[in-house]
């Protein structure tokens, strides 16, 4: 059988657009609260503090960033070659490597909360 | 032995062919709006660590006016994403009851539901009404 490494980008790609589409919009309209001067509760500094406190919330945090920054590098990646761009293996290298840069940065700074 | 393989020419005029690859378009550009919010979801964490002052600076960042279109954006990018991934869900999750299938628009229609319901929820319990 032919080795492929198609599902494991595919994966987290089909993972990640799920939880974009479940959670990405309500979280905006938090920060677009937020935004207007429309403060939501949980986004004051002690109650998020606490929160992102939690090793469980620091699961989820860093999963929800990983997944969200593979989805869009995946497809950056498509989106690339639709445009006419053929140098796939570069431009992967780049996308996968800013998610994997992104994700790394989130978890560094979720260690320190 | 040289070898050349014939490389079709393409560019993106394409895309303005049809007003469904627009669309098609559309929803793939949706993801730098997502990638984006989430870098600054990062950057937020960051501010976070830091202490209060910095979470002060970030939440004043906020408030500019071009946070402010880009979060009005990235919404409406955010939301168009959501509406085409779970209108796709009955050719991704196609459920055989018996020798029926359910009816697309049940799949769909359950995702669209509890989309709304964890949005709803999630509004909620951070305290936004």
């Amino acid at each position: 059988m032919a080795i492929s490494n198609k599902p494991i980008v595919w994966g987290p790609f089909a993972a990640g657009g799920t939880i974009t589409a479940f959670l990405t919009p309500v979280l905006v309209l938090l920060t677009l609260l937020a935004a207007l001067g429309h403060v939501p509760d949980l986004l004051a500094y002690d109650r998020l503090h606490a929160l992102a406190g939690h090793w469980l919330a620091k699961l989820a945090i860093a999963g929800t960033v990983f997944l969200s920054l593979w989805s869009t590098a995946h497809r950056l990646r498509i989106t690339c070659y639709d445009l006419g761009v053929r140098a796939d293996t570069l431009v992967a290298t780049i996308v996968y490597a800013g998610a994997l840069a992104g994700t790394a940065a989130s978890v560094v700074y979720l260690m320190r909360i | 032995m040289s070898r050349k393989p014939y490389v079709r020419p393409m560019t993106s005029e394409w895309i303005l062919r049809h007003s469904r690859y627009v669309r098609y378009m559309l929803r793939e550009f949706s993801c730098l709006f997502i990638g984006g919010w989430t870098l600054m979801l990062v950057w937020g964490l960051k501010q976070l660590a830091e202490g209060p002052a910095a979470w002060a600076a970030f939440l004043q960042w906020l408030t500019s006016p071009a946070s402010i279109v880009l979060h009005l954006l990235t919404l409406g990018f955010a939301s168009y994403h959501s509406v085409t991934w779970f209108n796709l869900t009955p050719k991704a999750l196609p459920l055989q009851i018996g020798e029926e299938f359910l009816p697309d628009g049940a799949i769909a229609g359950a995702h669209f539901a509890a989309w709304a319901v964890l949005s709803f929820a999630i509004l909620f319990l951070a305290g936004a009404f």
